[in-house]
This record gives structure tokens, sequence and C-alpha cells, in this order.
């Protein structure tokens, strides 16, 4: 039953001990082991990864009323096989004029960033990589490897419309990380700690969605906007840009990025059921053993990498400048209001029962604000429109 | 030799190698890139260290802003001297002689000083980052520098947007 | 372990280097990507000291912090300064940015 209740450490303790029978000195062995398991681990999320774009296919054909693929295999599930081995014969080009080493890093870097966010994952208690006492920090750190991947395959694949592309992710990834560091920043305070592992123990009696239910909603849309899926997509807007900053490439290394987008996507559901789910926690079902709660964690990633792709194909694509403006002008001092007055409560009511209701009133207070004040913002805004145009009218005729 | 001396000396080799590229690569763009390799490799030593949010930090800071910035800069500017036969000037030479001796110098000093091969002293405490934070709000300690770089950096952001918009307002 | 020479050394050489850039090359953002490796050198120095003498207490990662602050804002002016310069002058030349030379 040890096996049942801590994997990792049987599994770790077994093998060592095969191996250091061999004759083999215990450091070695440790180290081995350590990329055995990193191995095991990638592995495993590139196999996830095969079926994610199963499900991406699958789910974006329900929304738009079709049927998906069906062909190969039951419900075509065997249909990523059939892609990937379509972008494996694919011949290889490199454009005239790129820069080869930096052309053909980019995509590693791209998928490198989001294997790099796995380490920090909780599954379960004492399924984590490593309980990194900075896992937040870690968690932007990784996503500036990313929007260096991003720049890095603009600039080198000597195209304009690469490198435009390359330009508009890097303006909304280096933007939108500001509302998402006050969102972590926040659930920071509320757990006061910034281990992941720590995070989900803090949330044993209430999940954080009840605490701050602005700071998911802020998180939910900076991911989003980080991930650059739509309506967040302008770095490879179709119609405006061919596909942005992979225009050139073919083959598996567009599957490289496309790979490393439905992966991001999926971890990101992952952090959401981290940071304001409560993890692997679901009424007590995970007392049956880490392994029941590394797959409440992995169906709880799944429904929000489904809620991400549920607005990906709901909401059209905004333009350059709405996308600037929500964030300056809306996102990022809502989050830092919010943050200001989430600490002053916590501190406040630090240890008091009264902190969790105050919070959400005052959240729901926020948020109601917010909303009157746009609503008076916008019937200004398009007062002001509607007397310009009733000016210019006579001289249009339209 | 340890594991720990061959990682050192591994990311010491990365560190100044691409840190000599970045000072003599013609191309203004490889010369960011290899700035970046140099920044991961001391982000890398910041957590041989044990001083993990140090690492955190440098990631977050340099390679996610400053350095995108400097890529920025070089696209903006890209009549990048690529015709020109070397990217150093004249007083290369004068240059190249007074930092080896700058460097000289370091070692003589250091190399006198008596506490040069020592090893750490005592372990890191366990919860770093909660007392760099409540140092750096502390009125005892580190609050009047943690204020001033504030708005330092509020100063650098006013001047750098006034700086860069209002020369082409000005056109 | 490593003794403290070895990193005391990395930090003399990488700051050296810089120098070698800040001095000798051309361009204006060169000359400022030099900068950032001597900052860098300081920073390992301050990290270095905090670890090997005084591990309790926080003071060298607090100046080291400030000197992140310090280089971010030196960066962020300097590049807009440059920016604007080649706008209106046309170059990054260093030596050739000499309104104020007569």
């Amino acid at each position: 039953m040890e096996f049942w209740k801590d994997p990792i450490t049987t599994m770790f303790d077994s093998l060592l001990a095969s191996f250091t029978s061999g004759g083999m000195s215990e450091s070695l062995a440790t180290v081995l082991i350590w990329l055995i398991g990193i191995l095991a681990f990638v592995s495993f999320a590139m196999i996830l990864d095969i079926f994610l774009v199963w499900v991406e296919r699958k789910v974006v054909a329900r929304f738009q009323d079709r049927l998906g693929p069906n062909r190969v295999g039951p419900f075509g599930i065997f249909q990523p096989f059939a892609d990937i081995v379509k972008l494996l014969i694919k011949e290889d080009i490199t454009p005239i004029g790129a820069d080869v080493v930096l052309f053909n890093l980019a995509p590693i870097f791209s998928l490198m960033s989001v294997l790099l966010l796995w380490a920090i994952l909780p599954f379960a208690p004492k399924m984590v990589g490593v309980d990194l006492n900075v896992a937040m920090l870690y968690l932007v750190a990784a996503g500036s490897i990313g929007t260096l991947s991003v720049i890095m395959a603009g600039w080198s694949s000597n195209n304009k419309y690469a490198l435009m592309g390359a330009f508009r992710t890097v303006a909304q990834m280096v933007s939108y990380e500001i509302p998402m560091v006050a969102a972590l920043l926040i659930v920071t305070v509320l757990a006061g700690t910034m281990g992941a592992v720590g995070i989900v123990d803090a949330q044993e009696a209430v999940p954080f969605i009840f605490l701050s239910p602005l700071a998911f909603l802020i998180f939910l849309i900076s991911a989003i906007a980080e991930l650059g899926r739509s309506p967040f997509d302008l770095n490879e807007a179709e119609s405006e840009i061919v596909a942005g900053f992979h225009t050139e490439y073919t083959g598996m290394k567009f599957g490289l990025f496309y790979a490393g987008e439905l992966l991001h996507s999926f971890t990101f559901g992952g952090f959401i059921a981290l940071l304001f789910f409560g993890g692997h926690r679901f009424f007590g079902l995970e007392n049956l053993g880490p392994i029941v709660g590394a797959i409440i964690f992995m169906f709880k990633a799944l429904f929000f990498y489904w809620v991400i792709m549920w607005v990906k194909y709901t909401v059209p694509r905004i333009r350059i400048d709405h996308m600037l403006a929500f964030n300056w002008k809306f996102l990022t001092p809502l989050a830092f209001i919010l943050l200001m007055v989430t600490a002053l409560i916590g501190r406040l009511l630090l240890g008091s029962s009264w902190l969790a209701p105050v919070l959400f009133l005052s959240n729901i207070l926020i948020a109601w604000l917010t909303i009157e004040y746009l609503k008076s913002h916008a019937q200004k805004e398009r007062a002001q429109e509607e007397a310009s145009t009733q000016s210019v009218a006579p001289v249009t005729q339209h | 030799m340890t594991t720990m001396q061959v990682l050192f000396l591994i990311f010491a080799a990365i560190i100044l190698g691409s840190a000599y590229k970045v000072v003599t690569t013609k191309k203004m763009i490889h010369a960011a890139f290899w700035l970046i390799a140099t920044l991961f490799g001391v982000a890398a030593l910041y957590a041989m260290l044990s001083a993990g949010f140090m690492a955190m930090v440098q990631i977050v800071v340099y390679v996610g802003a400053i350095a995108i910035l400097f890529i920025f800069a070089v696209m903006l500017t890209r009549k990048d001297l690529r015709d020109s036969a070397t990217p150093l000037n004249d007083g290369r030479f004068l240059a190249a002689v007074l930092s080896l001796l700058t460097f000289g110098g370091f070692f003589l000093l250091l190399k006198n000083w008596t506490g040069f091969t020592q090893l750490p002293s005592a372990e890191v405490p366990a919860d770093m980052v909660g007392k760099l934070g409540t140092a750096l709000i502390s009125p005892s300690a580190y609050i009047l520098p943690f204020e001033v770089a504030s708005v330092l950096l509020l100063a650098a952001l006013i001047g750098a947007v006034y700086v860069a918009v209002g020369a082409t307002k000005n056109k | 372990m490593i003794p403290i020479s070895w990193y005391l050394i990395l930090a003399a050489a990488l700051f050296s280097i810089g120098l070698f850039g800040v001095l000798a090359r051309k361009n204006a953002v060169a000359i400022l990507l030099g900068i950032e490796l001597m900052l860098n050198a300081v920073n390992i120095n301050l990290v270095t000291f905090w670890r090997y003498l005084e591990p309790a207490k926080v003071t060298g990662q607090v100046f080291a912090i400030i000197v992140f602050a310090v280089a971010a804002a030196e960066v962020s002016v300097g590049l807009a300064l440059i920016i604007s310069i080649y706008r209106r002058r046309d170059t990054v030349v260093a030596n050739d940015i000499d309104l104020l030379k007569w």
C-alpha cells in the first residue's frame, strides 16, 4: 500500500536500490533517476499534447456545428497521429536570408517555456517536480522565455509579416504580464506564500475563487492574452499578417509552436485550478490517495482548458489599440486597486472569521463600481460621438 | 572536483564566452542575444549561490524586460554599421589594455585579501524571501532606498516616454 | 565547495569585458550592453558576499535588488535617448553624436 500513498518516493527508492545493487555510486544513481524521471514526465506531457490536438479539433468542430475529425479510428482519435506523420514528411524549409541558428532555436525555446512550467505544477501532495518557494515568479520567468522565443522567430524569419507579428505579440505579452503579476500577488497575499504547494494547502478551507473572484477573472483574461489565443490572437491574425511570427515555419518546427500553444493552454488551465480552485481537492475525494488527486487535478485543468477554448471560438479578435487600451486603462488599474484592497482587508481582519465574507463582498463591490463607471463613461463617449457625427453629416452625405 | 565545481566552470564558461561575444559581435542583434545567454548564466550562478529569488528576478527583469527592450532598440535603429569593417572604434587597443589592467588590478587586490579562499560561513536561513520582503518595507531597515528606487523607476518611465514620444511630435 | 575566489575572479573578468565593451564599441546601444555586463558583475559580487559572509542578513540581496531597479531605469532612459537621437541625426555611432562638442 506504500505505492498508493506516495508513488514518487516509492518508485525512487526501488529504482535507487536496484541501481546501487549493481555497484553504482549513490550520487550518480540519484542523478540518473532524476533524468529518467524528467524524461518520463516530459514524455507524459507530450503524449497528453497529442491528445489535446484531438480535443481541440473535436471541440472547435462542435462549437462551429461540424463533426470534426471522424475518419481515423473511433471518433477520429488517431487523427493527431496522422497529423504528426504529415508534419514529419513535409519539406523542412529555411528561408533565404534567415538567421539559421536563431530560426531553429525559436521553436525549441517556445516549447521549453511551457515544459519548464510543468516542473512546479503540484498534481497532488508529494507529486510535484520541485516545490520552489518562488513558484509564482518562476511562472512569470518562464513566460518571459516564451516572449523571447516569439521575438527570435519573428526576427530570424527575414519576413515582414513575421516581424510585425512578433512586435504585436511582444507588446501584448509584456503588457498583460502586469495584471497577471498583480493577480498572482493577490493569491500570494491570500496564501501568505509564493510556493505552489503552499498555495494549494492554503485553500484547504475555502478555495480562493470565493475570496477573490475578480482576481480569477483578471488572471483568466491575462492568461488568454499571454497565450495569444482569440480574442487576443493578433500575433497570428490570419486575415492581416498571414500567420504572424510562425509564417515561415514548416513541418515539425511549426508543429513545435502548435504543440507548445496547446500545452501552454492546458498548463494555464492547471494553474487556474491550482491558484483559485484548490488544486487536487474535490469534496474529500482526494483523500483516497495522491493518484486520485492527480486525476482530479488533470480533470480541473482540462475543464479550464475547455473554458479557454470556449472563449477562443466565441469571441472575435479585437483591434490592437483596443487591446492595449483595455490592458493599460482598465485591467491594470483594476488589478492594482484589487490588490491594495485585498492587502488592506487581509491585514485588518487577520485571523478573523469575517475575512472570507468581507473579501468576497469587497470584490463584488469593486466589480459593481467598475461596471457603473464603465457604463457612465461609455454613455459620455457615445454622446460625444453622436454630437460629432451630426455636425459632420451634412458634408459627407451618405 | 565536485559536481558543483564542474557546474560552476560550465556556467562561468557560458558567461564569459557570451560576454566576449556581446562586446565583439558585428551584428547588434546577435550581441543582444548573446547578452541573453550571459544573463541566463548569471541567473544560474545565483541559483548556485542559493539565492533562488534573485535568479528568478534576474530572468524576469533582465531577460523579460531589459533584453527585450534592447532587441526593440536594435530593430528601431536598423542602420547599424553592418557595412563597416569593425564594430570597434579607434581606441580599441587602449581600451583592451585598460580593461586588462583593471582585471589585473582587481586580481592583485583580491589576492592580498585574507579571506580570498574562504568557504561559506553559515547556512542560508529557510525563509529568505520572507525576510527580504520584511526588510524592504520595515522602517528600521530599507524602506527609504526601496521608495527612492520606486521614485527613480517612475521618473525613468515618464522620462523615457517623454524623450521617445516627444521627438516624434516635434517633427 | 567552491571557494569565494572563483566567484570574485569571474565577476572581475565579466566587469573587465563590460568595460572593454563600453570603451571600444562604436554603437551607442552596444555601449549600453557593456554597462549591463558591468552591472551584472557587480550583482554577482553582491550576492556572493551575501552568501559567503553574512547569509543571515539580507543586505547583499537588497543591494542587488536596488541595482536591478537602477539598471532597468538606466536602460529605459538610455535607449529612449538613443532612439530619439537616431530619429533626429540618423546615427547611433557614439563618435558622431557631437552636438555639445564645440
